[in-house]
């Protein structure tokens, strides 16, 4: 955050982190729904 | 008319004495409210330019909303998803959510005074560069409809055949426009909070303020819907049908739906806060205030609903449900109140007032006897003996 002085970098550095975290939330789901449907299965 | 066995029961019970200790300030207060001329909202209550919201405001209309979205929720599972076995908990669910959305409006009433105005959104002065023109048309479109999806139990205990026959009708119908009225209004009372990006703190501000709104509002719906229905088993036990076993099955089954909305929840916050890059808010006091709110009523009721489908624990699911209408309770007392204007003297800010506290708690237990009122006397968890086939 420190090395952002424009609005682009701000922006970029944001974007980027913000679809890393969507990208592992939507891994995450994967594992939560299995979780959750597991005993259904059994 | 069908007449109910608990009309007969004494009035003087310890509730009855309570609510209408309640009820009788709250009209004091009310009349002080009404009465008070230009001073308005400002001679029971805190209001001011800085804080202009109070308790009627951001506890009942915020509050109320969400809480009432158990209707929308329960309509879309069942009518639109096919979703048949939360059938016996629709009406219940339209009931709750009719009667938060009608005592929402009375609240706003209570704070906006003038009620000869209420129309004005509609006839006189659009304002449609507002999001509060689409609250306004979508509550009072919403409202109606709800009680067009709630006739049919009402035409059943007047035993009005025909008209029944006409509300039953319409009622899918209803729900699908009630439907797209909630998704659209949930989502705005958030946004309305769009123009005030200097105001609310950065750690609940987002530009997808209204997309938390609205999926918050769907946990929050069905959490109600488990609550309402644990409690009617409890509470109105002649007057409920299912099994404890169903209900169980049923609490279950929305405990898996409220996880996942909760999920869903958590994960968008944190993308909140990624996207306005506000992580180094969260080292502060306020933070701290933030991640209780985030972690304590959001994460942890999400782990417990998924813990409690998993081991099969209804009584688990229901602790979830109260945490998670908690923070939802939490969270817009938080944007609204707590955290708004935070940079203010405290003298600026807003201060709890008695009258304003007990008036927004009268119209909470206005709310709650009617839906007792109603719960009583119509088919609202068990079937009419006339349409036992058809409900």
């Amino acid at each position: 955050m420190e090395t952002t002085k424009t609005l682009f970098d701000f922006m970029t550095y944001t974007k980027g982190v913000t679809y890393l975290l969507a990208v592992l939330f939507m891994v995450g789901f994967t594992f939560f729904w299995l979780f959750l449907v597991d005993r259904d299965k059994k | 008319m069908t007449e109910s066995p608990t009309q007969s029961k004494s009035l003087l019970t310890p509730f009855n004495l309570v609510a209408g200790l309640i009820l009788a300030v709250g009209a004091y207060v009310a009349f002080l409210r009404f009465s008070s001329g230009l001073a308005g909202i400002g001679a029971v209550g805190d209001s001011a330019q800085s804080q202009p919201w109070g308790m009627l405001i951001s506890f009942n209309l915020m509050c109320g909303v969400p809480l009432s979205a158990g209707g929308f929720v329960m309509g879309t599972a069942v009518y639109i998803f096919g979703m048949k076995q939360y059938r016996l908990v629709v009406r219940p669910a339209v009931l709750v959510g009719m009667i938060g959305y009608f005592f929402a409006v009375v609240a706003l009433l209570m704070d906006v005074g003038r009620p000869w105005r209420l129309p004005y959104p509609m006839v006189v002065q659009y304002g449609v560069t507002s999001v509060l023109f689409l609250v306004a048309w979508h509550v009072a479109l919403y409202l109606s409809t709800q009680f067009v999806e709630f006739s049919p139990a009402v035409f059943e205990w007047l035993n009005w055949k025909r008209w029944r026959k006409v509300a039953v009708a319409v009622a899918v119908g209803a729900v699908i426009f009630g439907v797209i009225l909630s998704t659209l209004h949930q989502s705005a009372l958030g946004a309305l909070f769009l123009i005030t990006p200097t105001k609310v703190h950065p750690l609940w501000y987002s530009p997808f303020i209204g997309l938390f709104f609205f999926v918050s509002a769907i946990a929050a719906g069905i959490c109600m819907v488990i609550l309402e229905s644990a409690l009617a088993h409890r509470y109105f036990r002649e007057k409920v049908e299912m099994t404890t076993e169903h209900l169980d099955q049923i609490t279950i089954g929305l405990g898996k739906a409220a996880s996942i909305a909760l999920a869903v929840y958590f994960a968008i916050k944190v993308i909140g806060i990624a996207h306005g890059n506000t992580w180094h808010y969260l080292a502060s006091p306020i933070g701290h205030w933030f991640l209780l709110e985030l972690l304590g009523f959001s994460l942890l009721p999400c782990v417990l609903f998924a813990a409690g489908v998993r081991e099969r624990r209804p009584r688990l699911i229901r602790w979830a449900a109260g945490l998670t209408v908690l923070g939802i309770i939490l969270n817009r007392l938080n944007v609204s109140i707590i955290t708004f204007n935070l940079n203010l003297p405290a003298e600026q800010r807003f201060q709890f007032h008695w009258k304003e506290v007990w008036l927004s708690l009268a119209v909470v237990m206005a709310a709650v006897l009617t839906y007792r009122w109603a719960v009583n006397r119509m088919p609202v968890h068990h079937k009419h003996p006339l349409y036992k086939t058809v409900h």
